[in-house]
């Protein structure tokens, strides 16, 4: 009896989930790998161990997959430039991976400019990545504005956090 | 069937069918001449200078744009039931009638304990003396018949201080489903007897509801009575959703979906609910979609190569046409009444500004000078004011200006206030205001134009992105 009820909300759970579910984010909104908003085209068994550096999880980790900006600005600092170094260096070894450049903003601004400004946001590492060699064809950008804060509290210290672009290894065609 | 079939359809595809109502006009019992004369002499008197000694003495009459102080003082006695068992269906009226009028900020409810006189028919004479003696300046009495599923509303506005009859008696006819729509349409008619504006009451909002933690927020569609009643889902949880906009007749909504996995702009129909991808023109992602005013043509904003520009797309014959050419970000249009001008924001000069510009594109001029950033500007359907949200010193404004950029006056402030919409007569904006931290939440409010009267519209839950449409035929 007891048995039968917790399949029967297990089951309903699991179709519920299903149900709310029309898009590639986890009933939470995340990917389920890292917690992290991405665009979950990697399987989490196909990351691989941080410790191979032609995984993806070496790339997140190790290399590093985001870089950080300044307040309104989309301009790349000394620092984020010396982290897409890294992965076009990354990139250009590991051929068979496409990547998806996520623009973001801190809630500091209306919605919709927020959305325009991540994708100048992305758009500069995308460029970046090409200015060192990475084939345009396997890279590709979206803005989240500010829907996908990193960090959620409301002072500078999670704004900085924020102002991000992360790049978020694919495999197989970039739709 | 599955649980999750069941589920689906529980909470997905509610019919927001609108029922029509129709409106009569009852036989005349006023002489419009004398009280437009009566008006027209309280009127000039002020004009001149002659103030009226008590409040009691003045017209039955607000002008909105002077920032209503004291609002007016009104009566709704409990409608009359006119078959038997319409008693509560009465009351439920009639307190919809009251908390319209009285959330409007123009209007103040004199209790019923207060009445000297009751109200037991419809049909029998008022006793202006009784509402006189208790300060009672317009007294709206009404009538509910009940017939199957048919319900039937009357009522009549009376100006006490004049002792007559202020325009002719109204009577709506509609569905027993539809009753708080009855309410709103008395509602709407008394405020419109009283101020000359139109009303806003018996409309609807479209909106974007929200669930879930602020760093994996879910977004559905979601629409509502401007009041926040009969709230339902037009879209599943799931795909990030933004800034919905109603069509001009109220029967699309436009948005900026994720379900494709990239920003694109859908078009919703809000009586199926059935909902396609808009083609735009090549781009990597289409946002901050709106409609034209004949509700044929979209514009929104296309991201290429990290610049955002504006375009047009012909929903008839899917051509597209291109509005700006600048390195800067071009979003958040909106038309002019007439259609032949746009407001948007842009950060050329290197902050977000407010433009305007031709339908046709062409050279814009900018209209935002004072301190801070502007953008999200959405222009008065009277044409008369562009609403915006402002940010200025660690704090969030929605303000108006006039469309020359003039007389800029700030209505709100907080950590952050955004989207504003406007009612269908011009006097009200609904925004989205979000707290702070890390349990901040966004919710729906309204103020009205004069800044006076801020409330939160009872959503329910979080809310954000408010679409206000217009006035339901």
């Amino acid at each position: 009896m007891n048995r039968l009820l917790i399949a029967a909300i297990l089951i309903s759970g699991l179709s519920l989930s299903a149900c709310t579910r029309p898009d590639r984010f986890g009933a939470d909104g995340t990917d389920g790998t890292n917690g992290l908003p991405g665009t979950g085209v990697v399987d989490p068994n196909a990351i691989g161990s941080a410790s191979d550096p032609a995984s993806p999880l070496y790339f997140s980790q190790t290399i590093g997959d985001r870089v950080l900006f300044v307040v309104d600005q989309s301009t790349l600092t000394p620092q984020a430039m010396a982290t897409l170094d890294g992965q076009a260096q990354w990139l250009l070894t590991n051929s068979s991976y496409l990547a998806v450049i996520e623009g973001h903003a801190d809630e500091q601004g209306t919605r919709e400019y927020n959305v325009a400004l991540g994708a100048r946001r992305a758009n500069a590492v995308r460029e970046y990545l090409i200015s060192k060699g990475v084939p345009a064809s396997r890279l590709r950008t979206i803005s989240y504005g500010k829907e996908r804060p990193i960090s959620l509290c409301s002072d500078e210290s999670c704004y900085s956090q924020n102002r991000r672009a992360v790049t978020v290894i694919s495999v197989g065609s970039i739709s | 069937m599955s649980q999750s079939d069941l589920h689906c359809r529980a909470t997905r595809f509610c019919d927001p069918s609108q029922d029509s109502i129709r409106p009569q006009v009852m036989l005349p019992v006023m002489d419009q001449t004398r009280i437009f004369m009566m008006r027209m002499l309280a009127t000039l008197l002020l004009a001149l200078g002659l103030a009226f000694p008590g409040m009691a003495q003045q017209p039955l009459q607000i002008t909105i744009t002077d920032g209503v102080i004291e609002p007016l003082p009104i009566a709704v006695p409990v409608f009359q039931a006119e078959t038997a068992g319409a008693e509560q269906m009465a009351a439920q009226i009639t307190r919809v009638v009251v908390d319209d009028l009285v959330n409007s900020g123009l209007f103040r409810e004199v209790p019923q304990s207060a009445f000297i006189s009751q109200v037991t028919s419809f049909a029998q004479p008022v006793a202006y003396a009784d509402w006189r003696a208790i300060n009672v300046q317009g007294l709206v009495t009404g009538a509910v018949a009940m017939s199957g599923d048919q319900l039937v509303v009357k009522f009549r506005l009376y100006d006490v201080f004049s002792g007559a009859e202020l325009g002719e008696g109204l009577q709506f006819a509609g569905t027993v489903a539809g009753w708080r729509r009855m309410g709103h349409k008395v509602a709407d008619a008394v405020y419109s007897r009283i101020t000359g504006e139109g009303g806003y009451f018996d409309s609807r909002v479209v909106f974007v509801s929200e669930s879930g933690s602020k760093g994996s927020r879910l977004q559905r569609l979601a629409i509502m009575d401007y009041d926040g009643q009969n709230i339902q889902f037009l879209t599943e949880s799931g795909a990030i959703v933004l800034a919905p906009r109603f069509s001009p007749t109220g029967d699309r909504v436009l948005y900026t979906s994720y379900e494709s996995g990239f920003p694109a702009i859908n078009l919703l129909d809000v009586s199926t609910v059935g909902r396609r991808q808009i083609a735009t023109a090549p781009g990597e992602m289409a946002f901050s979609p709106r409609f034209s005013k004949d509700g044929t043509r979209v514009i929104y904003s296309l991201s290429t190569g990290g610049n955002t520009d504006l375009y047009i797309t012909d929903l008839n014959t899917g051509q597209h046409m291109r509005l700006t050419e600048a390195p800067s970000i071009e979003t958040s249009p909106s038309f002019s009444p007439d259609g032949t001008q746009i407001v948007f924001e842009s950060d050329r000069s290197g902050t977000q500004q407010l433009y305007l510009m031709s339908a046709n594109g062409g050279e814009p001029q900018r209209i935002s000078f004072g301190e801070g950033r502007y953008g999200s500007p959405v222009w008065s359907p009277r044409g008369d004011l562009v609403a915006f949200t402002k940010q200025n010193a660690g704090r969030f404004h929605i303000g108006v200006m006039r469309t020359d950029g003039s007389e800029e006056r700030l209505l709100t402030s907080s950590f952050l206030d955004e989207s504003p919409t406007w009612a269908p007569n011009g006097r009200v904006i609904m925004f989205t205001r979000e707290t702070q931290g890390t349990d901040g939440a966004p919710s729906i409010y309204s103020v009205d134009i004069s800044g006076r009267v801020l409330q939160q519209v009872p959503t329910g839950g979080m809310s954000s992105d408010p679409s206000w449409g217009p006035l339901q035929p």
